[in-house]
């Protein structure tokens, strides 16, 4: 948990390179950089021929990072860039793999005609350093080959551990200054860890960096967890455990290292989730059997009932601005999509397809609602806030629970195998292609994206 | 279903008594009493079965009824059901003294939140029919695990319906 707390601690704006005296930690908005006003359609961003650069260095000396000495660590940091934009099928990235090795001094001053003469389109390039006091300053710059001009740059000054963020911020700058979408690399998920077979399995609370680093799990599997919910601050987790025997929620301070039952109530709590602005935690709660809705602040007190339909209304999603609750309710005979304002008042169904139509998740962006669509099988699906232009995403067995991306371009989804009831966290582009399984330890589910890190 | 599974192991204690007593011809005395007489003391069938009033007593009495099974999606009692829980109610009447949990359970063809709310209401519904019967509330508490605890492990039909259940566990 203390290294969480570290976090909170970094310094963006520290200087860039030391040829270079003021710097911004993103670029600024009129730098024209070519692509972003064109390109809106991923399979265009495809066709790029980006080079990505192992990240240069001034000195080889010893870092206290996993990755060893500075000019490995620049590697590393090359490679996680690459990675990202490989797997998420952003890019087709190159490197570092196989490519020319900038030195120091020409990572602000790019050799174009060695990259023209590639066929490089985009170049990545970038460096690492060590400060007298221990801590990293890691740069980043974009450049255009056939322009022969600068796109982007930042720099981060950090403290060792955290070296994998500034690739992460990196990656979102190259995303971003060539998509014109908003960044999503430097964000966390939480999930539940699978093991075991399907009639005894352990299911324990887990946390990952968004490629699947960083791997680290926050319950022993003592009592079952499910359900997990990063508060938009990173600072605590609203999930269910069995731990007192009947399913309850609980916020987990990741900074205490404590938690607390977010009711005192003997009923049994479902289906947390945070409001965008942490201030608020929906969740659901079963008594005699009807399990409405409630809101409750983050910090505790008393509850407000927001749903009183006899049946199981149930989880609830914001819309980004906190206005509305996109939630599923049975009060029509079968789950169905519903929308409230955030009070609780005017309800009305949204959903009207065949099948049932649950675990509705507004987009960080707003235009859309993400939700499992079960009509046959189990699908991820979105739709437009009002019930209108239905489209599915996945075609599996039984794919379930999308949660966004906090830049609303991707979705992840749990995946569960046919009889042995496997499960895995995966996920899928807006255009539903472009699917593919995180890394996870073991089986993963319930999978929950946090939004960019500060 | 399950009373000759009860009755197996207790018959197999006494086969073992019986290996022990055959093979310990050199110390007759020290033996311990033999067990078949001190259990035949009890009146009846249940001779060699568990303690009266116990959780293992209930499960052999009840023959499987000590677990009810529901429609996709539905939590209503139907007569198979009230059949069931009419004699659990006359054993926990029987047993004043006993408490009970009834679990509600649901197949995995549902998402995760909502299994978990529907398995609540599957576990009132049996908890108001054992309340409608005469069994006091408050020796009743109920607890959902949605999909978490499948009892049959294929993903079928015949599986799902399985699953879709609310078991009734006395509490010794």
């Amino acid at each position: 948990m203390k290294k969480l707390l570290m976090f909170a601690v970094l310094a963006f704006s520290a200087p860039l390179a030391a040829q270079e005296s003021a710097q911004l930690d993103i670029m600024d908005e009129d730098d024209g950089g070519g692509l972003q006003v064109t390109v809106t359609d991923d399979s265009l961003w495809e066709d790029l021929g980006i080079a990505i650069t192992s990240f240069a260095t001034d000195r080889d000396v010893p870092t206290s990072t996993n990755a060893g000495s500075t000019r490995a660590l620049g590697r590393a940091l090359s490679q996680v860039i690459a990675d990202n934009l490989r797997n998420n099928g952003l890019f087709k990235p190159s490197g570092p793999a196989g490519l020319p090795q900038p030195g120091y001094t020409q990572v602000p001053a790019p050799d174009y005609p060695v990259w023209s003469l590639r066929s490089t389109d985009m170049l990545v390039q970038g460096y690492v350093r060590v400060n007298p006091n221990g801590r990293l300053t890691i740069g980043c710059y974009l450049y255009d080959v056939a322009l022969q001009q600068q796109l982007g740059k930042a720099g981060w000054e950090l403290p060792p551990e955290d070296w994998r963020r500034a690739a992460h911020k990196c990656s979102d700058m190259v995303y971003s200054r060539l998509s014109g979408e908003s960044p999503f690399f430097d964000s966390r998920i939480a999930y539940i860890a699978e093991t075991g077979p399907k009639d005894r399995r352990l299911k324990r609370l887990a946390v990952m960096d968004s490629d699947g680093a960083n791997h680290r799990y926050l319950t022993s599997g003592q009592a079952t967890a499910l359900t997990p919910r990063y508060s938009p601050d990173y600072r605590s987790i609203v999930y269910l455990s069995y731990l007192n025997g009947n399913p309850s929620i609980y916020v987990y301070d990741l900074e205490a290292n404590r938690q607390r039952l977010i009711s005192r109530s003997n009923n049994p709590t479902f289906a947390p989730r945070w409001s965008p602005d942490g201030r608020w935690i929906l969740y659901s709660m079963a008594i005699a059997g009807n399990t409405d809705i409630y809101r409750v602040s983050a910090n505790g007190g008393q509850s407000q009932k927001l749903t009183n339909a006899p049946g199981i209304d149930i989880g609830g999603s914001f819309s980004p601005d906190g206005r509305q609750i996109v939630f599923e309710s049975d009060r029509s005979g079968s789950q169905q999509i519903y929308l409230m304002n955030s009070d609780g008042s005017k309800q009305r169904r949204i959903s009207f397809y065949g099948g049932r139509a649950a675990t509705p998740e507004w987009s960080p962006r707003g235009d859309q609602i993400a939700f499992t669509h079960m009509a046959g099988g189990f699908r991820i699906a979105v739709m437009q806030p009002n019930g209108r232009g239905l489209r599915h995403l996945t075609n599996s067995w039984q794919d379930e629970a999308p949660t966004w991306a906090p830049n609303g371009r991707i979705i992840q989804f749990f995946r569960t195998q046919r009889n042995s009831g496997r499960a895995s966290v995966w996920q899928v582009d807006l255009t539903g292609r472009n699917e593919r399984r995180l890394p996870t330890p073991v089986g993963a589910s319930d999978p929950a994206w946090g939004p960019v890190r500060p | 279903m399950s009373a000759p599974l009860k009755i197996g192991p207790s018959v197999m204690l006494l086969a073992g008594s019986l290996a022990l007593s055959a093979c310990a011809t050199k110390a007759p005395p020290e033996l311990p009493p033999d067990p078949g007489p001190a259990t035949t003391t009890d009146s009846g069938p249940r001779t060699l079965g568990p303690a009266p009033g116990s959780q293992a007593d209930f499960l052999a009495q009840l023959q499987g009824d000590d677990t009810i099974y529901f429609d996709l999606d539905r939590y209503n009692i139907d007569a198979e059901d009230q059949a069931a829980l009419a004699k659990q109610a006359q054993w926990l009447l029987r047993y004043p003294g006993k408490r009970a949990t009834v679990e509600g359970h649901c197949d995995e063809r549902g998402t995760r939140d909502y299994n978990l709310a529907l398995g609540e209401r599957r576990a009132n519904a049996a908890k108001n029919y054992l309340s409608g019967l005469g069994v006091d509330q408050s020796r009743l508490t109920t607890v959902s695990y949605g999909k978490e605890r499948p009892i049959a492990l294929g993903s079928n039909e015949a599986a799902w319906a399985r699953n879709r259940r609310a078991a009734t566990i006395t509490i010794d």
